[in-house]
Formats: structure tokens, C-alpha cells, sequence
């Protein structure tokens, strides 16, 4: 269906190609899974199928790529069309219309499809995808799966044989991503389709996989097989991947099912171990306190009587679906969220914001540094020594918009903590963060806790409440639902239960790190003392 | 014993609950806002906007633009009010005898001919009422028409040779809210940096605003390539020039022959239609080339005629007043008693029967559910 010969790709003005050395062939009905971390040139590789790359985006692309028979050298991405249905990252940022089915029509509008084959095939859709009772509605009232849905929806209707994604997921909380995969699923077994995704979250999807290609990055060859193969040499693995390799499974087991089959004999070797208990390890002063909060719009309030205290040395995860009233609560505690009644006693609280690009106005880092000392009247060189301290090697001369999203955020990170704050609240930090990106963050937020700050983290993601919450408060309908101990909260809640818990339930480990950890202790025969706080990567 | 009889049951029109053709509420709306064109006498303009309320209420729909009349009502108010108060501020020489208060006078040299402040008369109030009212009233029938058939439903009837001019319309409407969206969280992203206030904070925050709006169309313009957008246009360069060159000479004979038409010269009427026509085969030769499909055209059916015929008629029954009894649609003096041109608020009256002859919005089936 899709042929690689030998492709590579140099942007203009870059001197080392993106992609170099593709050599690939991607049957029919097959879904296939690209990862590697950013800037390894996996949306490259995935704009190549229908041609945006080189013909929208420009650059040098050497080799051939065909596609059903047709070179993308020869055919432009309105020509291709009818074979290849692209959905990118933000689905919002793709529609044309402003409703369901004329967004649906769109693309048969511009193929000049005849009005009843039209009518036809958007009934069919909508029915596929469970669009139906959303046929009439505004684009922008839907939440974020269902958009998704829409932008699947609204490559379909062309009747594609394949289908290409880049990060569907990422975007969306836990259950609308299901939503999503769940209909990729439906759509390669039921229609047949050649399916090419890349996504960060590979959690989400590796159980989906038929073929995973890994780009290493820096212009190496791709590496390509099936899942449980390719997974065993990367850097980078979903918690399920990685705790098959510390328990020294093979073949190594690809979804939560497949490795709770096996665990029985990993849960017996720990049987005597504890395992630790994602506390904090000394509590301080109150950093925050909310008392009968109540904020939000005037007849609809988002929080309603929500008391909540953090004190210094706490990492706490918000969670709750979307709506719940986490964003509305880090912007009220850091004040430009008026409540509407209650009380909110706050030390200096600083806020990175979802977008961390929205705080990040200079032409150069080196600007953006300087630019924040003088807002938060430190010492000039402060920020710059933070961003330094946090990730070191960041150009002083790049533009913001051009680091990776886990650099963005660090400098976001530096720019807010330049301000000196006692608290610190983060918004869904890891959103676009590849898992090296991630790891970062949970260090450096391990370090900025014991430094004796408070945190607050709203997020969807699973895994790093795992990796780095000592609290874990659960937000639904504006009321606190659910405050303890990540173990306490996370393990038996079917929604927020990392992998590994999943896994190893009803024994409550959080983290692949955490079992390691007990396991070394275990076969050394050394007492079955208790790790209070796993060692962190420096 | 016969051949059973067949029972048959034939059920006429195209009167049921539907969303009626855009281009019929805006053609009615313009007849409506034509005929308030003609006239400053108060009387008919209430009741132009008295129908054009009534009607929205009677049939709007439960979309999200439905709501739009009570803005646009809204501005019709701030309009007069602006006009008023200008008119009490910067009227000319005396305009009237009755003053009803003395504002301060600053004293401009005569030349100017304005005067600031000094003598407010009941005539100079009045005469700027009327002329708001006029502008209000247009501004409510282009509210109805906005209410009752979205603009961005009616850009899915432009001519196909003009479907690029339609589609940047389109997204030009979605972007704008958007923007205001990106520009109010930057804004409050803005606040937790300690910004400042004033130019330099605004130069600041429109950075990442323009790059975000900026990366936003890269985005969409990867997106409508991806679905075949412009792939059906490729026609040869000598039949756009044509298409191209027809449609400008159209509207250039359109221009010269409206001028034609205002100033009563002769060659005005045969220039517009020989325009008219040029424009129109134009657009009709470039529609033809694109091989776009449309999905889902509204229907174009009785009700649709009779809601547009109503507006015209409004308009012609204004228009007739307008050459034969002028006298009753602009007043001698804004002190005078607005006499009733009743033949035109008749007229206005038939602007009404939308209320009825047009087919009653389709509830929409989450409503429907509430309702039940």
C-alpha cells in the first residue's frame, strides 16, 4: 500500500537531513505505530505519505515514496486525496465548517462527489463513527474526542485506503483517547484500512499495534518490526514494557491483560517486600489554603465549597475529567480567577500556564531570560542560572517557538520560578512531552518538592501521578471527591490506575521502578526494609 | 364488485417544519430595510422594526446566531443615542425656535460653520431621532436576517466562480472568535508575569498571539489541501482570463449604469442590464468549470417565494408612496404630526406573513428530548 525507497528529507536551511535512509513497506489493513521522541521526524515521516512533505512544507526529499500506486513526487496532496485521509494533531485547527456534517461533506465537496452519493456516505459516517446525534451541532460546542471523531470523520467520507494521525491522543483525557482508539480499532477490522499513527502516549496504543517503526532520531534509519521486538531495544517503553523487562519476561507483554497473566510469579518474589509509599518526605508550612471555594461563572459556579490545603514539600496531583474544575482552581489560587465567595490564603504562588508558549514573548532565550529577571526584580542572570540548573544547553540565541515542547516548558518553568515562588502550580504539564521530556520533569520536580515548594499538578496523566504525586486529590462536579496517598487513591480507581498497578493489584505498586527497586532488595536477601522515596536519576 | 379503490392520499407543499432557504429571509430583510431607505416619517420606520420582531419571534430557530436580533436591537438604541447626542452637541445655525435647553457654547471662528455646544432645540432633537431611527431600523432588518438565516449558511450559495471569496468569508468568521478566544488567554497568561499595562505589555502580548493565529492557518491550509481543496479548479489559464475579464467589464457596466440610473442620464438603464448579464455569464462560466459538488442544497420551493415576495412587496408599496405622495413619508417640519402614508404601512404590514407562510424551525432532537 505505502512504499519508503530509500527516502530522506533535509528542510531547507537545515544541514543534517530529518529522516534519512526510510526504507518501508506498509501492506494493506495493517495499523502501524511510529515513535521516537520529538524531533526525531516522525510528523516529517508521516506528511511524506500524502505529500505535504515536500509540497506544502518545502525542503528536499530524496528517494520515492508511492502511495497505492502513485508518487507523491508527481502528485500533490489534493491529488492524493482519495487514497490518504490526514488528521493532524489538533483537530480543532483543521475544520473549515462549523458544524458536524457540513464538515463531514467538505472533502466530497471538493472531490466533486455527486449530491446523493454524498448524502449517502455522510449518513454512513456518522453511523461509523457514532456521530449521529451530534449531525447538526456547532463544531465548537464538542468536546475533544468527539472533535476528534469529526476530523476522522471528515477524511473518510473521501473513502481513503489509508488513514494517517499524528497524536490523536494527545490532546484528550484517558477516556475520550479510548473513545478515540476504540473507533481506530473498529476501522481496521471492520473496513479494512491501512492505518499510520504516531503518538507519545504509547501506553495508549501499543496494545493496537500491528508494526511499530522506531526512528531513532538524528537522521538514523528507522528501525521497524512488531511491537514486542522493536520494544525490546528502545529507550523508551510504556510502564507495561518496562516492567516485563525488569521481571525478565519474553516475549514481552504488550498489554495490561497480557502481563497480569504472568504476574502471579512477580507478585509472589515480592510478597515480603513493602512497597513505598509515595509520601512526602518532610511536610512543611502551609503554602495554600481554600476554604468553601466557590468560583467559577455567575449562574454556573465550576467549584463549589471546595477546602483544600497544600502545605511545602507536597507534590499534588488534581484529577478529574475535563469540566471538573481543576484549571478554574489553579487559576483562582493564583489570582486572576476572582472567586465568587470563600476564602483563598496563598503564599507567592506562580502558574505555568496549559500552553506554556503563552508566557514566552521575547525573540530569543537569551531575551526571554533577561526580560523575566527584570518582571520579577531578581538579580540579572537568575532565570538563566534556573534554566541552566533545570535543563542544561538550551542556545541562548533559539526563538522559544522553535525548542521542543519539553524545553518550552522548562524555560516556562525557569521564567515562573525566576519570581521565586512558594507554590507552584502546573497545568497539564506533559501534554506533547515525549517520555525522555517526561522523566526530566518528574526529577526536576522531585528536586523543586525537597527544596521545600509546594506543588500543584492538574493532570490526565496516569503515569506521572505514578511517577511523582505524595497526594493525589480527585476533583468532580467542583467538589474534592477523593484526598490521600497516591497508593490510597490511585491503585483501586479503574480510570486513574497506572499500568503497573493494574498489573500487580491487588499488591499496591505504583511504578516498573518501584518493583525494580523491591526486586534488588528482594534477591540480595537484605532485610525487607522499606524504601521510603525511590532514588532519583541525576 | 369494481376494482378496489385506491386510496389516495396527496399531501401539497413544502410546509413542514424545516430551515428555510438563507437567501429568502435575506431578500425579505432587504426589501424591509430598502423601504425604510425611503422614508424619515417615524411611523412606518416603528413599524418596519415592530415586523421584524415579530416575525424573529415567530420564527427563529434555537442556533446559536438565532439570539443575534437583540444585539443588533441593542445597536439600533446606541445608534440613535449617538445621533442625538451629537446633534444636541455640534447642531449648526438655529434649527428651530423651540430650544429645549442651553448647553455651554465654545466659541469657534464662523468659518468653521460648526458651533459647539449653545442652543438645543426640540427641532434639532427631533430631526435626529427621525434620521437614527432610519439607521436603526436598517440595522434591525439586517439583525432578522442574521437571525433567521445564518450568513455563514447563506456563503454556501455564492456562485461557484466566487467560491474562493465564499470560503475565505467562511474562515475569516470562524478565525475572528478564535482570536478573541487565544487573545483573552494570553491576556490572563500575561497577568502571572507581573505584566504591565499599556502599549509596550500590548506589543508584548501580541507576539504570541499573531504566531499562534499564524500557525493556526499553516494548519488549516495543510488541512484543506490534504482533502482535495483546489483540486477540481484546474482549468487553463485562457478560460480564467475570460471568466476574469467578464465579470470586471459586468461590474464596471453595473457601476456606470447605477450611476446612470441616480442621475437620470439615458444610457443608465441599458448599460446595468447589459452589465447584469455580462456579470452573470461570467460567474455562470467559471461556476461551470469547478467540479465542486454542493452537499445538501436548501430547497428553493413556495414557501421560499412567498417569504422573499413579501419583502419585495414592503419595498414596492414604499416605492410607489415614495413618487406619488412624498409628502407623506419625509416630513416638512420634525415639529409636524408624522402623518400615516397608509397604502406603505399596509405595505409594511404584508412584511408580517413570514410569521405564517414560512415553515416553523425544526425543533432539535436534544431539545426535543428536554421538552418531552
Amino acid at each position: 500500500m505505502i512504499r519508503f525507497h530509500d527516502v530522506s528529507v533535509t528542510y531547507d536551511g537545515a544541514t543534517t537531513p530529518v529522516l534519512a535512509g526510510v526504507n518501508l513497506e506498509v501492506p494493506e489493513g495493517e495499523l502501524v505505530l511510529v515513535m521516537g521522541s520529538t524531533g526525531s521526524g516522525k510528523s516529517t515521516l508521516l506528511r511524506t505519505i500524502n505529500g505535504l512533505v515536500p509540497h506544502f512544507s518545502g525542503g528536499t526529499l530524496r528517494g520515492k515514496v508511492e502511495v497505492d500506486g502513485r508518487d507523491t513526487r508527481t502528485h500533490r496532496p489534493r491529488d492524493l486525496a482519495d487514497v490518504v485521509g490526514f488528521v493532524g494533531q489538533d483537530p480543532v485547527a483543521g475544520f473549515v465548517t462549523d458544524n458536524v456534517e457540513d464538515e463531514l461533506a467538505y472533502a466530497m465537496e471538493s472531490l466533486g462527489v455527486r449530491a446523493p452519493v454524498m448524502r449517502k456516505r455522510v449518513e454512513e459516517t456518522l453511523d461509523l463513527l457514532g456521530l449521529a446525534d451530534l449531525r447538526g451541532r456547532p463544531l465548537a460546542h464538542l468536546s475533544g474526542g468527539q472533535q476528534q471523531r469529526v476530523a476522522i470523520g471528515s477524511v473518510l467520507t473521501a473513502h481513503p485506503r489509508i488513514l494517517v494521525l499524528d497524536e490523536p491522543t494527545s490532546a484528550l483525557d484517558p477516556l475520550a483517547a479510548e473513545d478515540v482508539l476504540a473507533t481506530l480499532q473498529r476501522l481496521v477490522h471492520d473496513l479494512g484500512l491501512t492505518v499510520v499513527l504516531a503518538e507519545h502516549r504509547l501506553e495508549r496504543v501499543v496494545q493496537h499495534a500491528d508494526r511499530i517503526v522506531w526512528l531513532p532520531g538524528a537522521g538514523a534509519a528507522p528501525v521497524d518490526g512488531v511491537p514486542a521486538e522493536v520494544l525490546a531495544g528502545t529507550p523508551i517503553a510504556p510502564p507495561v514494557v518496562e516492567l516485563g523487562r525488569t521481571a525478565g519476561w519474553s516475549p514481552l507483554p504488550l498489554t495490561v491483560r497480557d502481563a497480569r497473566r504472568r504476574a502471579g510469579e512477580l507478585r509472589d518474589r515480592l510478597a515480603g517486600a513493602e512497597p513505598p509509599a509515595h509520601r512526602a518526605a518532610t511536610v512543611g508550612d502551609p503554602v495554600a489554603s481554600c476554604r468553601d471555594l466557590v468560583a467559577g461563572y455567575a449562574r454556573r459556579p465550576v467549584l463549589r465549597g471546595l477546602t483544600l490545603e497544600v502545605r511545602a514539600g507536597e507534590v499534588v496531583a488534581l484529577m478529574g475529567r475535563n469540566g471538573a474544575g481543576k484549571s478554574t482552581l489553579l487559576k483562582t489560587v493564583v489570582g486572576i480567577h476572582k472567586p465568587t465567595s470563600g476564602r483563598v490564603d496563598v503564599a507567592a504562588a506562580g502558574l505555568v500556564p496549559q500552553v506554556p508558549s503563552d508566557i514566552l514573548y521575547a525573540a530569543s532565550v537569551a531575551a526571554e531570560c533577561a526580560s523575566a529577571d527584570r518582571d520579577a526584580g531578581a538579580a540579572p542572570g537568575t532565570t538563566r542560572a534556573l534554566l541552566e540548573r533545570l535543563a542544561p544547553g538550551v542556545p541562548d540565541e533559539q526563538h522559544p517557538r522553535d525548542l521542543s515542547e519539553g524545553q518550552k516548558l522548562t524555560l516556562a518553568l525557569a521564567v515562573v520560578l525566576a519570581a521565586r515562588p512558594k507554590l507552584l502550580l502546573l497545568d497539564e504539564p506533559t501534554r506533547g512531552l515525549d517520555y525522555t521530556a517526561k522523566r526530566r520533569l518528574v526529577s526536576i520536580l522531585r528536586e523543586l518538592a525537597d527544596d521545600g515548594h509546594g506543588i500543584v499538578l492538574a493532570t490526565h496523566d496516569v503515569e506521572l501521578v505514578a511517577e511523582v504525586a505524595s497526594r493525589v486529590v480527585v476533583l468532580a462536579d467542583g467538589e474534592v471527591v477523593a484526598d490521600g496517598s497516591a497508593p490510597d487513591v490511585v491503585v483501586s480507581s479503574p480510570a486513574f490506575a497506572p499500568q503497573v498497578a493494574k498489573v500487580m493489584a491487588p499488591q499496591p505498586w505504583l511504578t516498573a521502578r518501584d518493583v525494580a527497586d523491591a526486586l534488588s532488595v528482594v534477591e540480595q536477601r537484605a532485610p525487607a526494609s522499606v524504601v521510603e522515596t525511590t532514588p532519583e536519576e541525576r | 364488485m369494481g376494482a378496489p379503490r385506491v386510496k389516495r392520499l396527496r399531501i401539497r407543499g413544502t410546509y413542514y417544519p424545516r430551515v428555510l432557504h438563507p437567501g429568502a429571509w435575506w431578500l425579505w430583510a432587504l426589501g424591509l430595510a430598502a423601504a425604510a431607505t425611503r422614508t424619515t416619517n417615524p411611523v412606518p420606520l416603528v413599524l418596519i422594526i415592530a415586523v421584524t420582531w415579530f416575525v424573529v419571534t415567530a420564527r427563529r430557530g434555537d442556533t446559536p446566531w438565532a439570539s443575534s436580533y437583540g444585539l443588533f436591537f441593542r445597536l439600533a438604541l446606541i445608534v440613535i443615542a449617538i445621533h442625538v447626542f451629537f446633534q444636541a452637541l455640534l447642531s449648526s445655525q438655529a434649527q428651530g425656535l423651540a430650544v429645549l435647553f442651553t448647553l455651554p457654547e465654545i466659541p469657534l471662528p464662523d468659518s468653521t460653520g460648526i458651533k459647539l455646544g449653545g442652543a438645543v432645540t426640540l427641532e434639532a432633537v427631533l430631526t435626529a431621532v427621525y434620521y437614527g431611527l432610519q439607521l436603526a431600523t436598517i440595522f434591525c432588518c439586517i439583525g432578522a436576517a442574521n437571525a433567521l438565516g445564518s450568513a455563514r449558511r447563506l456563503l454556501r450559495y455564492v456562485p461557484g466562480a466566487l467560491y474562493e471569496i465564499g470560503i475565505a468569508c467562511v474562515i475569516a468568521l470562524t478565525f475572528a472568535p478564535q482570536l478573541a478566544a487565544d487573545a483573552a488567554r494570553v491576556r490572563s497568561a500575561g497577568r502571572l508575569r507581573g505584566s504591565r499595562r499599556g502599549l509596550r505589555a500590548f506589543g508584548r502580548l501580541a507576539m504570541p498571539i499573531l504566531e499562534g493565529s499564524l500557525e493556526r492557518s499553516v494548519d488549516l491550509a495543510a488541512a484543506m489541501d490534504s482533502r482535495g481543496y483546489g483540486r477540481t479548479t484546474g482549468e487553463s489559464a485562457a478560460a480564467r482570463r475570460t471568466t476574469a475579464a467578464l465579470v470586471l467589464i459586468g461590474a464596471f457596466g453595473l457601476m456606470v449604469g447605477v450611476y446612470g440610473l441616480l442621475t437620470a442620464h439615458s444610457f443608465g438603464t441599458p448599460l446595468l442590464l447589459a452589465g447584469a448579464a455580462l456579470g452573470v455569464a461570467g460567474l455562470w462560466l467559471g461556476g461551470r468549470r469547478t467540479g465542486r459538488t454542493r452537499y445538501r442544497p436548501d430547497p428553493w420551493a413556495l414557501p421560499e417565494v412567498l417569504v422573499a415576495g413579501s419583502g419585495v412587496l414592503v419595498a414596492a408599496a414604499m416605492f410607489w408612496t415614495a413618487d406619488h405622495s412624498p409628502a407623506l413619508l419625509t416630513l416638512a417640519s420634525p415639529t409636524d404630526v408624522p402623518p400615516v402614508p397608509v397604502l406603505a404601512c399596509v405595505g409594511i404590514l404584508a412584511g408580517l406573513l413570514p410569521a405564517v407562510l414560512a415553515p416553523p424551525y425544526p425543533v432539535s432532537s436534544a431539545a426535543f428530548e428536554v421538552a418531552a
